[in-house]
């Protein structure tokens, strides 16, 4: 198949420079500069957070699966890693460390409902991120523990104005990356995403697949439960009310993967992050109403998706299903 | 014997009988922790309390059996109750024009999410997802943050009263009538051609298509049934609660696990409407009963998702059981054709 067309992930990163010229430009006809130190600090914050999200639940994705848990699983996360840190020093890597084996063991959860139960990913998710919730509202009625102010610089430092958690942000984008382009089972949740019946006739273990992912993507959310504690210095039940799952998958979709699986790429992601947290800072700096900045994003979403969509059915009409050139399998292929 | 076993097994089966059977179980509970519970006052409280999800969930079911989802519904219903409260803004005289503007809006709304998701080929989920946040954010940017103005007695009449003086009974509440009416007229309408043709379009789009269902038309239908649904909904919960911000909130996800507690499987083509009101009015139940049971109200969702999950994990072994034909891949989120 010869590539006329730009393929989704050029797309995305076109629009990103796109709104980042018409960000620029609307800032600058106000008297701003959105390239200021304080509003691209402000910018690359707001890209960490939904990152490590969005990073994760590309993997579900991906896998024709969905997680509507990582909400609750970063609130629970940001508790285990104050609680268990308590203000020592001597606690972060413990604290990191329990963190992530919890964060990892509710999406092992999800994963065995989802591969082993057949219980449809949505129900699953909600269920279980309900189950979290009911435990955090009981157990914990205010902020818990102490984040010892060393481990607070994850949250505030950053090296030449980017975050340190935008670069370790960036480091997990990368290790997706390589992951679900190099590596078997990244490929095999290409295949299980396009079709499972196919993926698991071809002699893949489809129901590992499942787990892997729903484990990459709690550990994700467990990143950013450790994000929280260190911005706030401690553990807050409360986070769970902002509904950052909505936003990841906002992000995902936006960034070309497609909600139904087996085509898509955290490269892509990462820019649907980026555009979302420009949008934030340009509307910010702007001082548009904060709800305003709902319905613009609603509309946001649902015209990208619209734009895809488009996309997808020109070129399905157009590419001749079996020819010697296009023996590649190209929903298979990481975009 | 047999009609025994086959009563048992459509009890059992993970079908429309599974949920009534589960409900009279958690009556039964009711009955022993609390047997004034039965008296007819409080079941008619209970009745009207749960009127509003019974409504919301047939509309839900109409979009689920199609293959698709509606989240916006939460937010239309807080949007309904808002608008009506600063259009009527206390004006007696307002209150008819009021609630025709009402089901205007919740038909368009649904109209835009049926249109969106057939004509633009979008995902329903983020269709309805993106609706969420519109509504949310244009509600309370309209009104500036918080809701403004008031209801008037007779809006709220519909949520809160009733035919009073009923011998046995006390007082029948309207929001009961009301939802049996809609009950009925939505089991009617799933045996029409409009019905059988919906469960189709979930069940095989492409055979729907090519055998002369109009697919896009029936779907479109879903979400406006929907909308009026949540726009009903609106008007009882408004009755019946009064004005807030936060009516509506996290509904959606409340009445999608009605539906699915109702035997409905999400992807659509499988289900029925009365099992799907009937798990609405299960999960009302389970909260009496939560209420009854004194559980810290902490721990309701815990409860909620350890449920839903159990009941749909039985319900897909019941199918796997049962069906010998070739596994059908789960479609989570269906409603776009390759």
């Amino acid at each position: 198949m010869s590539v006329r067309r730009l393929d989704t992930t050029a797309l995305i990163y076109l629009a990103l420079l796109g709104v980042v010229a018409v960000g620029g430009i609307a800032v600058a006809a106000d008297g701003g500069n959105l390239f200021s130190p304080a509003n691209l600090g402000d910018m690359f914050t707001r890209t960490s957070l939904t990152g490590f999200l969005a990073i994760g639940m590309t993997l579900v994705i991906l896998c024709r699966s969905l997680d509507l848990s990582v909400g609750y699983t970063a609130a629970l996360s940001s508790l285990v890693a104050a609680t268990t840190m308590d203000g020592q020093v001597a606690n972060i890597p413990l604290g990191i460390a329990a963190v992530l084996l919890v964060s990892g063991l509710v999406g092992a959860a999800n994963g065995a409902i989802v591969a082993y139960l057949g219980v449809n990913p949505f129900i699953t998710t909600l269920g279980v991120g309900l189950i979290i919730k009911g435990y955090l509202d009981t157990q914990y009625r205010g902020p818990a523990g102490d984040v010892p102010r060393d481990f607070q610089r994850f949250g505030y430092d950053g090296i030449a104005h980017i975050p340190v958690s935008t670069l370790v942000m960036l480091a997990v984008a990368a290790a997706g990356i390589w992951f679900l382009r190099s590596t078997r089972t990244g490929h095999h949740m290409y295949a299980v995403g396009g079709n499972i019946d196919v993926a698991r006739m071809s002699g893949i273990r489809t129901d590992r697949t499942l787990m892997t992912a729903h484990i990459l993507c709690g550990m994700c959310a467990g990143l950013a439960g450790l994000l929280l504690a260190s911005r706030f210095g401690t553990g807050s039940a409360e986070v769970y009310t902002n509904l950052y799952e909505l936003d990841a998958i906002a992000a995902v979709v936006l960034g070309g993967t497609l909600l139904l699986g087996g085509r898509g790429g955290v490269a892509g992601t990462v820019a649907g992050v980026a555009i979302l947290a420009v949008l934030d800072t340009v509307f910010n700096v702007l001082q548009v109403d904060p709800f305003a900045k709902d319905v613009l994003r609603g509309a946001i979403i649902i015209a990208a998706v619209a734009i895809y969509a488009r996309r997808q059915i020109d070129r399905s009409a157009r590419r001749p299903r079996f020819t010697a050139a296009d023996a590649a399998p190209t929903p298979g292929r990481p975009a | 014997m047999s009609r025994l076993r086959s009563a048992a097994a459509a009890l059992a089966g993970g079908g429309t009988g599974t949920v009534f059977a589960l409900l009279i179980a958690i009556f039964a509970v009711v009955a022993a922790v609390n047997p004034g519970f039965f008296e007819a006052p409080s079941l008619m409280a209970f009745l009207k309390q749960a009127a509003p999800l019974v409504i919301l969930a047939a509309g839900q079911y109409f979009v689920i059996v199609s293959g698709n989802f509606d989240l916006s519904v939460g937010a239309l219903v807080g949007a309904q109750v808002v608008i009506a409260a600063r259009l009527i803004d206390g004006e007696e005289s307002r209150t008819l024009p009021v609630i025709g503007l009402m089901l205007l809006f919740g038909a368009a709304v649904g109209l835009a999410n049926g249109l969106i998701t057939t004509a633009l080929k979008v995902q329903s989920f983020i269709t309805t997802l993106g609706m969420l946040l519109v509504l949310y954010g244009a509600i309370r940017l309209w009104t500036g943050g918080a809701p403004t103005g008031s209801l008037s007695e007779s809006f709220r009449e519909a949520g809160r009263m009733g035919i009073e003086n009923v011998p046995l009974l006390g007082q029948i509440p309207w929001a009961l009538l009301i939802m049996l009416a809609l009950g009925a007229g939505a089991v009617q309408l799933m045996r029409t051609r409009f019905g059988r043709v919906l469960i189709a379009t979930g069940d095989n789009e492409l055979a729907t298509a090519r055998s002369g269902g109009r697919v896009d038309t029936v779907r479109t239908t879903a979400f406006v049934l929907s909308g009026l649904s949540a726009t009903v909904a609106g008007i009882l919960i408004g009755g019946f609660a009064g004005v807030s911000a936060q009516v509506g909130e996290g509904m959606e996800f409340t009445v999608i696990t009605a539906v699915v507690l109702g035997g409905v499987v999400l992807g659509g083509g499988q289900g029925s409407v009365v099992a799907a009101m009937g798990g609405a009015l299960t999960l009302e139940a389970l909260f009496t009963l939560f209420n009854q049971l004194a559980l810290p109200a902490s721990l309701r969702p815990s409860v909620q998702g350890a449920i839903i999950i159990a009941a749909v994990a039985y319900a897909a072994r019941q199918r796997r059981l049962t069906s010998r034909k070739p596994q059908r891949e789960a479609r989570p989120l269906t409603a776009t054709p390759s």
